[in-house]
């Protein structure tokens, strides 16, 4: 390992005060960041910096910071979850950057996640395309036999492939026409492709569809951009399933 | 027990995915127009009359008013979705600084700006149309029947050097367009399959290099060795 144990950076933030203010960039210095941080860590410590000053530290969302809960929304240098694939914010280290870069980081673009303050996003239109069906109806009662209902092995990884979407929307943020396609054909496609889901899944693409419609998210038009840019690796072959869903759905709704 | 409820959602076609098919499905039909158009253009290496007994036989055809003003309502209707979803789409994005992402997460070029290829094919498409079909008509006689030498007028265009190298021009970014739709087409209608969807990338790029290239052809060929 040659590479530097600390390196500095000048960051380019976004600040905004709520969801009507006019927000701008604000540059820090971030001297002495050890090349093991997180790219959190490394907001702890500006933060910290900041609080000692008397200042308003830089808002951020963030939860597990394990990868799991898709909170750590930010776009740095033009990336959602930053530059490299299939890793989201809290997993990106700082021995990923040069000393003496300069990054941009902003909040998750799109009209359907307003800024709620510098880098937080409100992005409870995905949590309402999931209400509107991204569950399977059942009746309350004991605890099935795990194994009543026979899955394939395949089927069981293709759905649970789709399921480790975790909701944070950086296929919207990366996509030219904020479309949240991606998100929604892998929550259509992980219960579509069990036999628990199987049974609602006309019902459950229209709905979430129309859903994802409302909110007012942009139209798909295939750069593979969201693919590129999850951190999960979700395909844009659930999104194909989505489609062929959709239209299935559509011609034999009654 | 309520489950999902069954939903009268927006209409199909005016659902995202159902603008989506839409405009996958004109462009099935202006894709396969590109091709035959193409090959048609091929019989210029033939001869003179063998062009010209084609593009009789093509105009002279009794259903040809028919299926000139459907090939024009595909060619309407996939303009008019795209601008439609266009604008959409531009709103949806909010204010936002980039447009593309980079690096190990970019995308291809010819995918991104389609609009812009579509725009530059629109109004080619129209130029075109005035040149050729709307152009001057001289007549030929063969074996004692009076056609149009097309023939004769598009030697006469091509020897324009502005002509020629703007059809270049447009026809490059007509292969751009068709590099992102063709395999763009099988993706919305839902065709993405491990097995197949490697072959069906290279198909999308063979597609757009073997019309762009057989329409490039034609002119720099009437160019360069049909000098009047
Ligand atoms: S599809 Fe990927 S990028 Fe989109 S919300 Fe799910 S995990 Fe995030
Ligand atoms: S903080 Fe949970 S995924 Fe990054």
């Amino acid at each position: 390992m040659s590479k530097a144990k600390t390196i500095n950076l000048t960051l380019k933030v976004w600040r905004q005060n709520g969801s009507s203010g006019i927000g701008h960039f604000e540059t820090h210095q971030a001297k002495d960041i050890s090349t093991d941080m997180s790219f959190l860590e490394m907001f702890d410590v500006i933060n910290q910096q900041i609080i000692k000053l008397g200042g308003d530290p830089i808002a951020f969302d963030h939860d597990c910071r394990e990868g799991i809960c898709g909170m750590c929304s930010m776009t740095i240098n033009g990336n959602p979850h930053g530059p490299d694939r299939e890793t989201a914010t809290c997993q990106l280290h700082m021995r990923r950057f040069e000393d003496g870069e300069t990054l941009v980081v902003e909040p998750f673009r799109a009209r359907a996640f307003p800024v709620q303050k510098d880098l937080v996003v409100d992005r409870s239109g995905l949590d309402r395309i999931i209400a509107a069906g991204g569950f399977v109806s059942v009746s309350t009662g004991n605890a099935r036999d795990a194994n009543g209902i026979p899955v394939p092995k395949l089927d069981s990884d293709l759905a649970f492939d789709a399921a480790s979407c975790i909701g944070c929307g950086a296929c919207v943020a990366a996509c030219k026409n904020a479309s949240a396609m991606l998100f929604t054909g892998a929550k259509v496609s992980h219960l579509a492709l069990l036999p628990q889901g199987a049974v609602e899944k006309d019902r459950r693409v229209l709905k979430m569809v129309a859903q994802m419609d409302k909110e007012q998210f942009g139209s798909c038009s295939n750069t593979g951009a969201c693919e590129a840019a999850c951190p999960k690796g979700i395909t844009l072959e659930n999104m194909a399933r989505m489609n062929r869903q959709y239209l299935a759905a559509s011609v034999t709704s009654r | 027990m309520s489950g999902i409820q069954s939903t009268s959602g927006p209409g199909f076609f005016t659902s995202s995915i159902g603008k989506k098919y839409v405009v996958g499905l004109m462009a099935i039909g202006i894709t396969l127009f590109a091709l035959t158009h193409m090959l048609g253009n091929m019989l210029l290496f033939v001869s003179p009359k063998a062009y010209n007994i084609y593009s009789h036989t093509l105009i002279s055809n009794p259903a040809i008013v028919a299926i000139e003003l459907v090939l024009l309502a595909i060619f309407l209707v996939h303009v008019a979705f795209t601008i439609w979803t266009t604008i959409e789409n531009k709103a949806a994005r909010g204010n936002r600084k980039f447009l593309t992402t980079k690096g190990a997460k970019s995308v291809s070029w010819s995918s991104t700006t389609m609009f812009y290829h579509g725009v530059v094919i629109f109004f080619f498409v129209a130029w075109h149309l005035k040149t050729f079909k709307y152009g001057t008509n001289y007549d030929v006689t063969y074996n004692g029947v009076l056609m149009r030498d097309i023939h004769r007028l598009l030697v006469e265009v091509f020897q324009s050097p502005f002509y020629v190298w703007s059809y270049v021009f447009c026809v490059v970014f007509l292969g751009y367009h068709l590099n992102h739709g063709v395999q763009s087409v099988f993706q919305t209608l839902g065709f993405n399959h491990p097995k197949y969807s490697p072959a069906i990338r290279k198909l999308g790029v063979a597609y757009a290099v073997v019309v762009a290239v057989g329409f490039i052809l034609q002119p720099l060929y009437v160019y360069f060795f049909m000098k009047q």
